[in-house]
C-alpha cells in the first residue's frame, strides 16, 4: 500500500520528516531545500461508516491522479496522509489540525460531506493552507463566506439540483412528484429543482433517512400518475427506492434524480437503475483523451467503475501539479500559489474547466443516464448538455479579497 | 386519498409488519427466555443478508443460497453465542448491552473489510420477479407476497413449536422462571445455545429475505434492530403472539401515517408546513403508540406468565 492507513506508519514517517526538518533549519531561506523536501498532502475522505464507499472513492482518484504524476506534483516528491474522517466532525477537526501542526500538511484536499467540510474550513484556511475540496461544495462557502484559501473542483449542490428542474421543463413534464428525505440537504434539493421548474408539484414527500421500505410512498405516485417524479436520495436510501420503484412497474414514470443513481451505488442497484436518470458535470463515457485514460486505468488498478468523487480528486491532483509548476515549487508566496491555482491550467476529465470568482467551478452540465456497458457493468451517460459555463448562484454574494 | 389507495397502504403496511416480525421474533425469544439484550440482533440479521447474497451468487440459485442461508446463520450464531454471549448470561444487562454494541461495530466493519464498503446485491428468483397490478399504475410485486405468505407460514411454525412441542414447553418455561427448570434437571445452558441459535437462524433468514428488496450494507442492520425493540416491547417480551400483533400494529402504523400523515396536517397547517411537520410525525407515530401502549400495559400486550 503507497499509502498509509496505519496510524503507526504515519508517525515513523512525522518521525523521519521531524529529523529531516531539524537537520535542514540552517538552510530553510535557501531556496534549494524547500524543493527538495516532500509537499505533504492531508487528504480527508470518509472511510469507515455507511459513506465509506464514497470516500473510498475520492481516495482512489487522489490516488490514481498520483500514480499518473509519478507521485510528482510539479516535479516535487508527494507525500499524501490518509485522514479517516469517520463522518463525525469532532474527529475531522481533531485529526486535520494534527495533520496541520505536526505533520505541516502543505495542502488538505479531499472532503465527501459538507457537515465535514464546516467543521474543518476554519482551523485549515486560519492557518494559511489551502484546501481543496474534491466533493463538499456548500452555498455558505460559495456566498458570504468563500475564502481565498479554499477552492473546489466539484460544484455546488444548488446547480446539480437545478439542472434536472431545467430537465422536468425542457422535457415538457406539467406535473411532477418530489421526494427527498426530511433534512436540510432533502429541502435544499426541492429548493433547487424548483428554481429551474415552472410547471406543478402534484405533492412533495419528505421520508426519514432511516426509510427502509419506499411502498407507502411508490402507491402515492402511482396514484397521482405524475408526467415525472423528482427525488435525491444518497446511498443506500437510493438502492432501496430504485429497486422498489422498479420492481413496482413504476419505471414507465420517468425517474430524475441527483445524487441516488451513481457509480457508488449501481453495483447493488444494477438492472433496476437502467434508463433512470442523473445529473452532474462529469460521467465516465465522456470523450475526451484526460477522461478515457483516467476511466480505463481507474479500473485496470481498483476494478470498479469510477463515479464523480473519484473524477474530481484526480482532478484535484492534476491542479495541484499544475499550480506547484507554475510556483517553481515555492510555497512562499501564497499569493502567488493561489493565482496558480485559480488559473487552472490542467486538462480537466471532464473537458472544460475555469474557476469564477468564489473559486468554486464555472463549468457544465449534464443529463445523465444509466446504460449497461459491453462489459455487463453499469455506468452513468451523457445524454445532453443541460446548462452551459454555469455559475453557481451564490457566487455573486461571494466578496473575494484580491489579496491574501 | 380513495379507498383503494387505502386498502394498498394498509397491504403495504401489513408487509412491512411480517417482514419487522422475522426480525422481532428471535429478539423476543432471546430477551425473553434468556432474559439477555442482544443489540447484536440486527447484524446477524445483516449477515444473513450478506451471506444470502454470496451464496446466491456462488450456487447461481436464489433458492439454494437461502435455504444454505439457514445452516450459515445457524453456526454463526452459535459461534457468537461460544465467543461471546455465554460469558454475558449471568452479567447485568449493562454488561449486556455494551458487549453486543461492541459486536455490532466490529461486525459492521468486519463485513465493509470483507466485502468493501459499496453496497451489495442480490437478485430476484425469476420466478417471483413479476407482479400483480393492484390498482392502476401499481405492480404489487410477487416477492413481497412471497414475503408475506413466509411470514405467516413461519408465524405459524414457531407458534406450533412454542406451543405444542416439548422444546417449546420448556423454553416457555425457561422464560417464567429458568432456575426452576435448571433445577428440575434440564441442561439450561443448553437450552440458552439452541434458542439463541434459533434466534439469529430466524433473523439471518429474515436478512437473506430482505435482501432483494433492500440495500445490502455494513449497517442496515441498525434501523430494523431499533424497531424490532419496539415491536417485542409493545408485543410483551418474550411472546411469539404478541410480537406477531405488534409487528403488523408497528407496519401498519408506520406505513399508514406515512401516506396519511401529511394529508391530515394540511387540515391545519399550510401545504408547505403540513408536508414537514406531517413527515415529522409520521416518524414519531410508532414511539407515540408504543408509549401509549405501555401506559396501560407497561409489560405489553401479551406478556409472557411470570
Amino acid at each position: 500500500m503507497a499509502f498509509q492507513d496505519n496510524p503507526g506508519f504515519a508517525r515513523r514517517t512525522l518521525l523521519a520528516g521531524g529529523g529531516a526538518a531539524v537537520l535542514a533549519a540552517p538552510a530553510v531561506h535557501a531556496q534549494g531545500s524547500a524543493a527538495s523536501a516532500p509537499i505533504k498532502i492531508g487528504l480527508v475522505a470518509v472511510l469507515t461508516g455507511p459513506a465509506a464507499s464514497l470516500g473510498t472513492h475520492l481516495r482512489d482518484g487522489w490516488m490514481l491522479g498520483m500514480r499518473h504524476l509519478d507521485t510528482k506534483l510539479g516535479g516535487r516528491r508527494v507525500e499524501t496522509i490518509v485522514i479517516d474522517d469517520e463522518l463525525r466532525p469532532d474527529v475531522a477537526v481533531t485529526k486535520v489540525r494534527a495533520a496541520l501542526e505536526r505533520d505541516k500538511v502543505d495542502f488538505v484536499v479531499g472532503v465527501v460531506f459538507s457537515n465535514i467540510l464546516g467543521a474543518i474550513i476554519r482551523p485549515v484556511t486560519d492557518s494559511g493552507t489551502f484546501l481543496i475540496s474534491t466533493n463538499a461544495g456548500p452555498s455558505t462557502l460559495a456566498g458570504r463566506g468563500c475564502s481565498p484559501y479554499f477552492f473546489t473542483t466539484s460544484y455546488n449542490n444548488d446547480q446539480v439540483h437545478s439542472v434536472m428542474g431545467q430537465v422536468a421543463q425542457d422535457s415538457n413534464y406539467r406535473r411532477v412528484f418530489v421526494l427527498t428525505p426530511n433534512y436540510q440537504a432533502g429541502r435544499d434539493a426541492v429548493a433547487g429543482f424548483k428554481s429551474k421548474f415552472q410547471g406543478t408539484v402534484v405533492d412533495e414527500v419528505y421520508v426519514p433517512l432511516t426509510q427502509m421500505d419506499f411502498s407507502a410512498e411508490l402507491a402515492k405516485i402511482a396514484s397521482l400518475r405524475p408526467d415525472a417524479v423528482f427525488t435525491f436520495m444518497p446511498g443506500g436510501l437510493g438502492v432501496n427506492l430504485v429497486k422498489q420503484y422498479r420492481q413496482a412497474g413504476l419505471a414507465t414514470i420517468p425517474f430524475l434524480s441527483t445524487f441516488t443513481v451513481d457509480e457508488a451505488t449501481l453495483p447493488a442497484q444494477g438492472e433496476a437503475a437502467l434508463g433512470f436518470y442523473a445529473a452532474a458535470s462529469w460521467a465516465p463515457n465522456m470523450d475526451n483523451p484526460a477522461n478515457q485514460a483516467f476511466v480505463r486505468d481507474f479500473e485496470g488498478v481498483y476494478n470498479y467503475v469510477p463515479a464523480s468523487y473519484a473524477a474530481q480528486s484526480y482532478d484535484a491532483a492534476r491542479l495541484l501539479d499544475s499550480a506547484v509548476k507554475k510556483v517553481g515549487g515555492n510555497f512562499t508566496d501564497k499569493n502567488a500559489l493561489r493565482n496558480a491555482i485559480a488559473a487552472a491550467d490542467f486538462q480537466s476529465v471532464r473537458g472544460p474547466f475555469r474557476f469564477g470568482i468564489n473559486q468554486y467551478p464555472v463549468q457544465d452540465f449534464w443529463q445523465l443516464q444509466v446504460a449497461r456497458r459491453p462489459d455487463g457493468r453499469f455506468q452513468t451517460e451523457t445524454v445532453r448538455k443541460v446548462l452551459s459555463a454555469n455559475i453557481d448562484p451564490w457566487a455573486p454574494e461571494c466578496r473575494m479579497p484580491v489579496r491574501i | 386519498m380513495n379507498t383503494t389507495l387505502l386498502l394498498v397502504q394498509a397491504l403495504n403496511g401489513l408487509q412491512f409488519g411480517i417482514l419487522l416480525f422475522l426480525i422481532a421474533a428471535g429478539l423476543t425469544l432471546v430477551f425473553g427466555v434468556m432474559d439477555f439484550i442482544n443489540l447484536a440482533h440486527g447484524v446477524q440479521y445483516m449477515v444473513g443478508a450478506y451471506l444470502g447474497a454470496t451464496l446466491a451468487a456462488w450456487t447461481g440459485s436464489f433458492w439454494l443460497g437461502l435455504l444454505l442461508t439457514l445452516p450459515a446463520t445457524l453456526a454463526f450464531g452459535l459461534l457468537l453465542e461460544f465467543l461471546v454471549f455465554r460469558h454475558f448470561y449471568d452479567r447485568d444487562h449493562l454488561s449486556q448491552v455494551l458487549a453486543t454494541f461492541g459486536v455490532i461495530l466490529f461486525l459492521n466493519e468486519g463485513m465493509r473489510v470483507l466485502f468493501g464498503t459499496a453496497p451489495m446485491q442480490m437478485p430476484m428468483p425469476a420466478a417471483l420477479s413479476g407482479g400483480i397490478a393492484i390498482m392502476d399504475g401499481l405492480l404489487y410485486p410477487t416477492y413481497r407476497i412471497a414475503i408475506l405468505a413466509v411470514g405467516l407460514a413461519t408465524a405459524a411454525l414457531l407458534w406450533f413449536l412454542v406451543e405444542r412441542t416439548r422444546a417449546g414447553m420448556l423454553v416457555r418455561a425457561g422464560a417464567s422462571n429458568a432456575p426452576m427448570v435448571s433445577a428440575l434437571g434440564v441442561d439450561i445452558r443448553r437450552l440458552f445455545m439452541l434458542v439463541f441459535g434459533f434466534g439469529a437462524m430466524l433473523a439471518g433468514f429474515a436478512g437473506a429475505l430482505a435482501a432483494p428488496i433492500l440495500s445490502v450494507e455494513p449497517g442496515m442492520g441498525d434501523t430494523p434492530l431499533i424497531l424490532a425493540f419496539v415491536v417485542i416491547v409493545i408485543g410483551g417480551i418474550g411472546s411469539i403472539r404478541g410480537a406477531f400483533l405488534a409487528a403488523l400494529l408497528v407496519g401498519l402504523v408506520e406505513t399508514l401515517g406515512r401516506g396519511l400523515m401529511p394529508d391530515l396536517m394540511r387540515l391545519f397547517l399550510d401545504p408547505s408546513a403540513a408536508r414537514q411537520t406531517g413527515a415529522a410525525l409520521a416518524s414519531m407515530l410508532v414511539y407515540i403508540v408504543m408509549a401509549a401502549i405501555l401506559a396501560f400495559r407497561p409489560a405489553g400486550l401479551f406478556p409472557a406468565r411470570r
